[in-house]
């Protein structure tokens, strides 16, 4: 009754073949569109930016990339905080270097560099599959966190060994530095969010995605019927690697503002985003955020409910965020192995009928 | 003999030791994957609690002790008491059965019939709970563990050395209890796979779920004993470390550590995770040892996987694992 797909007839291939065929989707995608673009931004603060949307919106980005990989290509990688810091080392070599330039090219390019990086971690995936393969990844998270501690060049011989975005702007509004409004650190994120998400849409639903799935349900198979492995693979690495940089290229320059790579790329980043993929769905754009949502905003729940509203020392409510995620994850692989997606697809199920069942 | 060559000899010497409490780590990881067919990420997280377990029964921690003086308001800590070593050795073992057949009976029962990457997962989801959960049970603080078992340098190795090359090499004595345990550990699993009954159903569910089911063996049985296994080898592993570098968060790392010393050997088999281990070991001191000061130093963090990624690429199932057959 509330959600049809029916009755929605398409008379050209160009209607067929748009990004939301169905016409409630799309009406739901301007509905949220114009929230996130006109509504948003009046309301944000400081605390609503830093605390909720700028890691929402970044750590999104990285989901999607990710969920690339591993969701629709098959190839689980541990790698994703050290592919982040490249990007974030990326952005700021490119940002002192180039400072002419504009931050939104710096940040494109942040994401090509990493590309390029991805593909070279990700040459291995062809001789090494399953187990073995998430654990080569492991090798480009504690290599490049390792290479970024200790070369000099990369954090520009500064004492501290960090780097810190030095204050960029974009159309005369700054975007970068410690000075930055919270709308416009939102709005930068939610620009590439919705372009990244839209072009990671597209990607998945054309011959690309279909490659990829090919090789993740079976590789074998997929070679057989004329997918070329090397090519599905480099470019699932690719892509993934592009998105996954440029999160970590907003992360430092927009969000963090200053980074080390030890300590905000870290191992604990991989499983972060993962359990984003694993919890919000994989091989689903949707799970990419819902994931991301929810493992953004289920620390700043508790947070509030455990220390602000029951009193509890910070240490004991992070011992158990800890647990609450670790159990979350297990039962969601328990009782929804395909996560928030498939929920939501449910969801639409039951809203096509409700509240007339016969 | 040259200067340079004893120090190497006396790294490699060193690695060895370190190679074998990675290879004890390893094995837990072997062990399980061997029987289940599961990754067990949380290997290392069980070494870490087994070994807080152990110090709280030890020391007679009051559990959750900082969770009930957060909610109630009062201030417990300790019991009177302190339970011997070997008392507590036991009940922490129990511990790890009780765990065992936890996991089995709430998380793998149910995901039976999952794909690998799922059951990797999940494993992923119950090492991060553990970690709050121990935490929580122990307090996060470092604590240093303490069995009796003999620490510092071994004399009659200092000396010997001496007098053969007038060098004296540093050789901890509780790494070598470690390499007689591990060897002891080794021995022992190998005689109860090869000569039990239970064993024999153990390497019957290894080889064949289905046809070990058809004949009348239990699997749940074997999942909880061969998770138990594990625990027990967590335990011993936990000890180790913990009494070489107390018992804190790092290291529930050990386990990353583990998984290049499992891709050398190959996840399937024995040897394999001990040779991988003392590969991994002297590998890595070596390479800081010669590469390491021309480079910046700290290659530990990384040596080990780009070795064990290298070492892939030219034998995708490790050293001695099985032989991967694919098929459409």
């Amino acid at each position: 009754m509330f959600y049809r797909e029916a009755g929605d007839f398409k008379t050209s291939y160009r209607d067929d073949s748009q990004t939301f065929p169905i016409r409630l989707d799309r009406m739901g995608y301007y509905i949220l569109m114009f929230v996130a673009f006109f509504v948003v931004p009046f309301f944000i603060n400081d605390y609503w930016v830093n605390a909720v949307f700028a890691p929402f919106l970044i750590y999104a980005i990285a989901a999607l990339g990710l969920n690339i990989l591993t969701g629709y290509a098959g190839q689980v990688s541990l790698g994703t905080g050290g592919f982040m810091a490249v990007g974030a080392y990326a952005c700021y070599k490119l940002m002192t270097g180039f400072p002419e330039v504009s931050i939104i090219i710096h940040i494109l390019l942040a994401g090509g560099i990493t590309a390029l990086v991805g593909v070279a971690f990700g040459l291995p995936s062809l001789r090494i599959k399953g187990f073995y393969l998430a654990v080569a990844t492991l090798a480009a998270q504690f290599f490049l966190v390792w290479v970024f501690n200790k070369v000099p060049w990369f954090y520009n011989y500064s004492a501290s060994g960090q780097i810190n975005a030095p204050e960029r702007s974009v159309f005369g509004v700054m975007v970068t530095g410690p000075n930055t409004e919270a709308w416009a650190k939102y709005m930068i994120c939610l620009v590439f969010v919705v372009v990244l998400a839209w072009v990671a849409r597209n990607l998945t639903r054309g011959m690309m995605g279909r490659k990829w799935m090919g090789i993740r349900d079976m590789d074998i198979a997929a070679e057989i019927i004329g997918v070329n492995p090397l090519m599905a693979k480099m470019s699932a690495f690719a892509v993934s690697s592009f998105f996954v940089g440029i999160a970590g290229a907003l992360f430092f320059s927009v969000y963090l503002g200053a980074a080390e790579a030890g300590e905000a790329f870290g191992i604990n980043k991989s499983f972060l985003i993962l359990f984003m993929i694993i919890i919000g769905g994989l091989g689903s754009i949707f799970g990419s955020f819902a994931g991301a949502a929810f493992m953004v905003l289920m620390p700043v729940f508790l947070k509030n409910v455990l220390v602000g509203g029951m009193g509890w020392p910070t240490d004991l409510a992070a011992h158990f965020e800890f647990m609450i995620v670790g159990g979350l994850i297990v039962v969601f692989l328990i009782v929804e192995p395909h996560g928030l997606a498939q929920l939501w697809r449910l969801a639409k199920e039951k809203l096509r009928l409700w509240p007339f069942p016969h | 003999m040259p200067e340079q060559l004893l120090f190497a000899m006396e790294v490699t010497l060193n690695g060895l030791m370190a190679g074998v409490l990675y290879a004890l780590v390893a094995l837990g990881f072997v062990l399980i994957f061997k029987a289940s067919g599961i990754f067990n990420y949380a290997q290392g997280v069980m070494a870490l609690f087994a070994a807080l377990t152990l110090v709280g029964i030890q020391q007679g921690q009051v559990p959750f002790s900082h969770l009930i003086n957060a909610v109630f308001g009062t201030e417990i800590h300790h019991f009177p008491w302190h339970v011997p070593s070997i008392i507590a050795i036991i009940l922490a073992a129990g511990v790890m059965v009780l765990f065992a057949y936890l996991v089995e009976k709430y998380i793998l029962q149910h995901l039976i019939g999952q794909p690998d990457i799922i059951l990797f997962m999940a494993t992923i989801g119950l090492a991060y709970f553990m970690e709050g959960f121990g935490d929580i049970m122990w307090g996060s603080e470092i604590k240093t563990l303490d069995v009796g078992l003999p620490q510092g340098m071994n004399l009659a190795i200092d000396e010997t050395t001496f007098n053969m090359f007038g060098y004296g090499f540093f050789i901890d004595n509780l790494d070598i209890v470690a390499a007689i345990v591990a060897a002891l550990l080794v021995t022992s699993l190998v005689i109860f796979s090869q000569y039990t009954k239970q064993g024999r159903a153990l390497r019957a569910v290894a080889d064949d779920h289905s046809a070990a089911l058809s004949v009348g063996i239990s699997l749940r049985f074997i999942w909880v004993l061969v998770w138990s296994i594990a625990g027990f080898v967590a335990l011993v592993a936990g000890i180790m470390w913990g009494a070489k570098s107390g018992v804190q968060f790092s290291l529930s790392l050990i386990a990353l550590k583990a998984l290049p010393v499992l891709m050398l050997g190959g996840f399937t088999s024995i040897p394999g995770a001990i040779v991988g281990g003392l590969i991994i070991g002297v590998g890595e001191q070596l390479f800081e040892f010669a590469i390491g000061p021309m480079i910046g130093g700290a290659t530990q963090n990384w040596f080990a996987y780009v070795l064990a990624l290298v070492f892939l690429i030219f034998r995708p199932q490790g050293l001695f694992g099985e032989k991967i057959i694919e098929r459409v």
